[in-house]
């Protein structure tokens, strides 16, 4: 057997073990801190949130930063992961007492389906050229949320009844339960998401991720991003690289959806957690931890889930600040003179300790 | 070698911000601890925390709630508080987000919170309601009036439910012979809207009024009512029936006024605070029928002095969110006195002591006189109608 050598290992493989190391340890940090007691609620609050949206921007970087094509539509993946995952569960949960197993039940439903949807979505439109993806997916996300609101299931002795538009004709024996009523969406969710499960998702959503990119399809799929013709002359199927990168793409943000919606015990969709604003909310997530950079998408996501919660000393200014913190980080992260300076300042670092040593 | 530089920068970032989060609390806790060590010498205080949207569209009533509220703990303090401990009060803001609102319940929890009077806003409310029956803390709730926030024991309402106020509606309007072919416009995307159509429709159909038409918009698309207009006005609806928010109400009277249609206006505690739209010709309101248990105008002698120092406090006339906030509060006071209770109990145990004599207080508020509750945390006060006549609330 070959020996591990973080020396002889290439490059990317170095990267990874080391994001995978971070994500490890920063869990152990976290834990330890929880088992002192020196961690706050909102804190301990917040780590599933910061999971889930991380999944959630792992996805869209894929399509974003490697698939080359905008998909502002992120948030409706994750609503039909969210609502999939919790039926599921609400179904299942006389059957299956084992909280493992309903979250995994939850998880492969809810994740199935929104690549499903994404398939769907991508079949015709990633056939097109330019930025059709981003106009459609947008469409998708709130379509999504509108049919949901007027959705009505429910299930009694004598099986489903499905409505739309009008909850009230359905009528239900007394052991009857509601699955979704419309605008109230599904209540009473029972509450599986824990930071372990989501640690647990972000690693196989990166190792899912890399490997998927460091593949033969992955080189495909960057060569269609950056040239199309040349890689459409090298006989790659341009269609079939695209929908793959787009599908897994949905599958990751519904897998994210599911954690979302096993956070919280009741999840409805409104304009505010899978409208428009979400998917660009993500789409900024990717943007500012930089395209193609998983490990980035993950660090930015879960700052600025915490942002507005450590921001809120300020009270009704918080928004305010967000918003200036938001622009000084992009400026600083990606601003071509501030990327110069802070080239300046690591160089003086790396000189000034090559003398320390010397 | 540049890339691992600016990752560990950014892991330190990180990892400084956890940290730094994590003392914040650690001295908070300590903070707290002081507090509830200096309780047997030198009074400790009961900690009430609150929230509601103070950003974002439906800000208005988590502002309404915050100040309504405060001016009570200011009264409730100046009067010797409650069992001679003074009272502390906190307001955080959830944007009238599920999520959010569970974040708000954590930093208060942070902060020492022992009662919470909240959300405001039903899905919020709903997603606390789980953390609340975790830590077993005692929970009011001003205005979340969908039956799904009582699920759990330890939580009350001092709102209507949804479902009580469609029926009563449909019952008014039936008795008192306001017409016989109905309209309803209703947001589908609101869980309080579509909760109370849903009964109103039921109750109207028993009562035997003719629901002529059923229209919804959602909140994507709540800025023409034109359509939903023509709809109930060929159908023939002499009264139409408006669960919903001001805001768009008076977007509908207007609308209706240009189109000249004049049925009967009829809505719920949704509609309180239309008087105050900036930009909207009150005179449109006129002959609006609307089914509130607060109306600011009220002859009482406690609704006139919470009115005058809201107006002074805040500069605007209170609405029916903030007069719920206030008798909470009152209500937590009463409760919190009917079981003796004291500051240094835990949370779990303050839960559970005020809970248990929850069923048996009688509160006299703004919002009604004698309310009582049901175990299962419903509230039970009459509703009153009242009819906007001369720019102001005259009762029926």
């Amino acid at each position: 057997m070959k020996k591990l050598n973080l020396k002889s290992m290439k490059k990317q493989t170095r990267e990874q073990l080391f994001t995978y190391t971070v994500i490890i340890v920063v869990y152990i940090v976290v834990q330890l801190l929880i088992a002192a007691g020196s961690m706050s609620s909102l804190m301990q609050g917040l780590l599933v949130p910061m999971c889930t949206y991380s999944i959630v921007a792992i996805g869209l970087n894929l399509c974003v930063g490697y698939l080359g094509e905008l998909s502002i539509g992120h948030a409706g993946f994750m609503c039909v992961g969210a609502f999939t995952g919790a039926l599921c569960t609400k179904l299942l949960e006389g059957t299956i007492t084992n909280k493992v197993l309903l979250l995994i039940c939850a998880l492969l439903v809810g994740t199935v389906v929104a690549a499903l949807f994404g398939f769907l979505i991508g079949i015709p439109v990633l056939r097109l050229k330019g930025d059709y993806l981003a106009i459609v997916t947008l469409a998708f996300g709130e379509i999504i949320k509108n049919i949901i609101n007027v959705l009505y299931i429910a299930k009694d002795t004598d099986g489903f009844h499905f409505a739309i538009t009008n909850g009230n004709a359905i009528k239900l024996s007394d052991e009857g339960m509601w699955l979704i009523n419309g605008a109230k969406g599904i209540s009473r969710i029972p509450h599986l998401s824990s930071f372990t499960a989501g640690i647990i998702l972000i690693l196989v959503s990166l190792f899912v991720v890399y490997n998927l990119v460091n593949s033969r399809s992955g080189r495909a799929i960057m060569a269609i991003r950056d040239n199309r013709i040349a890689a459409e002359s090298v006989g790659i199927n341009i269609t079939k690289f695209k929908l793959m990168a787009f599908t897994i793409s949905a599958a990751i943000a519904g897998a994210g959806g599911v954690l979302y919606a096993h956070n919280l015990s009741t999840v409805t969709a409104t304009p505010a957690n899978f409208g428009y604003n979400m998917s660009i909310m993500i789409l900024v997530f990717v943007v500012l931890g930089g395209m193609g950079n998983f490990r980035g998408s993950i660090i930015a996501a879960a700052l600025l889930t915490l942002l507005p919660e450590v921001l809120r000393e300020l009270k009704d200014y918080r928004m305010l600040i967000y918003a200036i913190v938001l622009i000084a980080m992009m400026l600083f992260n990606w601003a071509p003179k501030c990327i110069e300076w802070r080239q300046k300042i690591v160089t003086r670092l790396k000189k000034n300790t090559g003398k320390g040593a010397a | 070698m540049k890339k691992f530089m600016s990752v560990l920068l950014a892991t330190a970032m990180v990892a400084t911000c956890l940290a730094g989060c994590g003392q914040k609390s650690e001295g908070a806790s300590q903070a707290a601890g002081t507090e509830a060590a200096g309780a047997s010498t030198d009074g400790a205080v009961f900690k009430i925390g609150s929230i509601g949207p103070t950003t974002g569209d439906a800000a208005i009533y988590g502002q309404a709630v915050m100040n309504a509220a405060q001016i009570a703990v200011d009264e409730i303090n100046a009067a010797g508080g409650i069992n001679g401990y003074q009272v502390a009060f906190k307001y955080e803001d959830d944007q009238a987000d599920a999520e959010k609102s569970v974040n708000a319940y954590n930093s208060l929890k942070d902060w020492g919170m022992q009662i919470l009077m909240g959300s405001v806003t039903t899905t919020a409310c709903i997603a606390v309601t789980d953390k609340t029956a975790e830590d077993g803390m005692f929970q009011l709730t001003p205005s979340a009036s969908s039956t799904d926030v009582i699920i759990n024991d330890n939580v009350f309402q001092a709102c209507f439910t949804d479902p009580n106020q469609g029926t009563a509606s449909a019952q008014y309007i039936a008795d008192n012979g306001l017409a016989t072919k109905v309209a309803v416009i209703y947001d589908s995307s609101s869980v309080y809207s579509s909760g109370i159509e849903a009964t109103f429709v039921e109750e109207a159909q028993a009562k035997g009024l003719e629901v002529v038409a059923e229209e919804s918009f959602t909140a994507d698309s709540k800025t023409d009512f034109s359509t939903q207009l023509q709809k109930a006005q060929s159908a023939g609806a002499e009264l139409v029936f408006l669960p919903i928010y001001y805001t768009e109400a008076s977007i509908i009277l207007t609308q209706a006024n240009g189109m000249g249609y004049a049925p009967t206006f009829f809505g719920v505690d949704g509609i309180d605070g239309i008087l105050g739209v900036e930009n909207f010709d009150t005179s449109l309101a006129e002959g609006v029928v609307l089914l509130t248990p607060f109306a600011a105008d009220a002859a009482d002698e406690a609704t006139q002095s919470f009115v005058a120092k809201y107006k002074e406090a805040y500069g605007e006339t209170p609405n029916q969110f903030a007069a719920d906030a206030y008798d909470a509060i009152y209500v937590i006071k009463a409760a919190a006195e009917k079981a003796g209770a004291t500051p240094d109990m835990s949370v779990s145990d303050l839960g559970a002591a005020l809970t248990a004599v929850m069923p048996e207080i009688s509160v006299d508020g703004l919002t009604g006189v004698g309310m009582t509750w049901k175990a299962t945390g419903e509230v039970s006060k009459a509703p009153k109608a009242v009819v906007i006549k001369d720019g102001a609330y005259v009762a029926m």
